[in-house]
């Protein structure tokens, strides 16, 4: 079951530098919401936050709060591995695991912890994984194929099943489409469609149509100049941000007028 | 002025573009020349010792080297009798390489990965620093220091196959470090933020995602750092001192290696024989040297061979 965000005057520091500045936003369980922004604005620092993955860079911090489900995710005793199963993440370049077959890829995340699973258990979760990410019937007769020898756009989805193969409440996704010619983009679309009767979703895209297309919400993040902080300047229903926005900034940015 | 009606109307475009096209830059080819010369000459001057010492080594050696060199210790061997062979020293390089890779591979390998998955400020700093300055260590004074380190335990002049072993692991420890950390390096990052964000925790992420994948180098790196060792003679020779008889067993006991072998037999020189005597050859010390030589290199080269298999057997696949 999916499970709803509220993060409160959160700033993100990578040592000294304030790289986001004061967000506060809500992201409804069951819901796409899209982040959208020039480049270096901060929308994926910002969207590595919601699972401490940001934490991997060294002297990478936060203050304010993440809340899941009204649980502070940085709170004292969570422990941030148990944060990121609890919220998955699907990366911008599409990223099997080379040395294992697609089957090992989709259970990787029950192998790489050393949990035993009986064969039948390990066959249902495949499959069901598999087609939740809608490669079922592509890869059906080739699961112990190396996941590496897929389509981009397959292994993308490949990437997917893995996540939310691990039971996720809410998946990250940053720039999910951006490595992918259009067909492909079109099934990881329509997969966000099926996947958010079941999840949280949040994508980081660079593409507005495909925010657009895709999204329930919107927010809009940008940065002053290079140097200063990135900031959420806006957040709404995705029909509002792209037909009436509140601000200035998003209007030009939405119509292109902007950089 | 657009493509298309340049090309139908001016006819002098045509050759104007070939003039452009198949202009010979007469300087860049000559240097082309020269460069594919000496490209080729600096090749050819390095493959002719190497295959002049494999030549050589071949020839001088095989004639000896067969099963009675293969199967039988020095025992009871002297003069100038047709006998004996190099079975004890092969065992014992085998058991002091065996003994210094197991020692060296773990502490290498645990380096690395705090150097490339932990390693931060200082300490790593020092960490490189020191793992450069012990590749530089001529590795008679790792025997020496191997020597004096276990004199404090067993007494001076003691001499055994761990003393060797851990000798060579001084001088082993360094090379796997280095080939290790560079293989280790080479694993996507995006592979290691894969499994953090599926809930892998680092230590984890690290043997089952990052050792996996490279596993294939690793196995490189540590046949390298072997056959950087296995030819050692020096720190051997004052370690594990000179055997005649077969030995297994590295804590009790000298243990002979095939440098030491060749070494010893090459110094003792020809053999005095007497006229009459039917049971001498002259130059029997020398040819069993070259039968060990032989020897040594084609261990090396099966060792080699293990490698690639590994290497291919565990290097991810496309299909």
């Amino acid at each position: 079951m999916a499970q709803r965000i509220d993060v409160k005057d959160l700033n993100i520091y990578y040592g000294d530098f304030l790289a986001v500045e004061g967000v506060s936003m809500t992201i409804d369980p069951k819901s796409v919401t899209a982040f959208i922004g020039p480049s270096g604005c901060g929308k994926s620092t910002f969207l590595r936050t919601l699972n401490r993955m940001h934490e991997v860079i060294p002297g990478a911090r936060v203050d304010g709060s993440v809340e899941l489900e009204g649980v502070d995710l940085y709170g004292d005793d969570v422990d941030p591995v148990a944060v990121r199963r609890t919220v998955g993440m699907v990366f911008q370049r599409p990223n099997p695991f080379p040395t294992m077959s697609i089957r090992d890829n989709v259970l990787a995340g029950v192998k790489l912890n050393n949990k035993r699973i009986s064969k039948s258990d390990a066959d249902d979760l495949v499959e069901s994984s598999l087609r939740g990410a809608n490669l079922w019937n592509e890869v059906k007769d080739r699961l112990e194929k190396p996941g590496s020898g897929l389509s981009g756009g397959q292994q993308q989805r490949l990437c997917i099943a893995r996540a939310i193969a691990v039971k996720p409440q809410v998946v990250l996704m940053d720039e999910p489409c951006s490595a992918l010619d259009p067909i492909s983009t079109l099934a990881i679309e329509d997969l966000i469609q099926e996947l958010k009767k079941d999840y949280t979703i949040v994508i980081v895209t660079h593409n507005m149509q495909q925010a657009a297309r895709v999204s329930d919400r919107t927010a809009f993040f940008n940065i002053a100049g290079t140097g200063k902080p990135g900031k959420l300047i806006e957040m709404n229903d995705t029909a509002t941000i792209f037909s009436s926005p509140a601000e200035k900034a998003t209007e030009d940015y939405v119509s292109g007028r902007f950089g | 002025m657009s493509a298309t009606t340049s090309i139908t109307d001016d006819t002098g475009a045509v050759e104007r573009t070939r003039a452009l096209l198949t202009a010979a830059d007469t300087g860049r080819k000559r240097t082309d020349r020269i460069m594919t010369v000496l490209i080729y000459g600096a090749f050819t001057l390095a493959v002719i010792p190497l295959v002049s010492l494999l030549w050589t080594v071949v020839v001088n050696g095989i004639e000896r080297l067969d099963g009675e060199f293969l199967f039988t210790s020095m025992r009871g061997v002297f003069g100038g009798m047709d006998m004996g062979g190099a079975y004890h020293a092969a065992v014992g390089t085998l058991m002091i390489t065996l003994t210094a890779t197991v020692i060296s591979v773990p502490i290498g390998l645990l380096v690395a990965i705090y150097l490339v998955e932990y390693g931060r400020g200082a300490l790593a700093r020092a960490t490189t620093f020191f793992v450069d300055v012990m590749t530089g260590i001529p590795s008679i004074v790792a025997g020496l220091f191997a020597f004096a380190l276990f004199s404090i335990f067993l007494g001076p002049g003691a001499k055994l196959g761990i003393i060797a072993a851990v000798a060579l692991s001084v001088l082993m420890i360094p090379v796997v470090v280095r080939s290790c950390e560079e293989m280790l390096k080479l694993v996507p990052n995006e592979l290691r933020e894969a499994s953090y964000a599926l809930g892998v925790p680092k230590w984890l992420t690290v043997v089952r995602v990052v050792l996996r994948t490279s596993v294939a180098g690793i196995t490189t790196g540590v046949l390298l750092s072997i056959a950087r060792v296995i030819g050692e003679t020096a720190p051997i020779l004052i370690t594990a001192g000179v055997s005649d008889s077969i030995n297994f067993n590295p804590f009790d006991g000298r243990m002979m290696t095939l440098p030491v072998y060749i070494f010893s037999q090459y110094r003792q020189g020809p053999v005095p024989c007497r006229e009459d005597a039917i049971d001498c050859l002259v130059n029997i010390n020398f040819e069993r040297a070259w039968a060990a030589a032989l020897l040594l290199i084609i261990i090396v080269m099966l060792l080699n061979l293990i490698g690639r298999l590994v290497t291919r057997w565990f290097s991810p696949k496309l299909r």
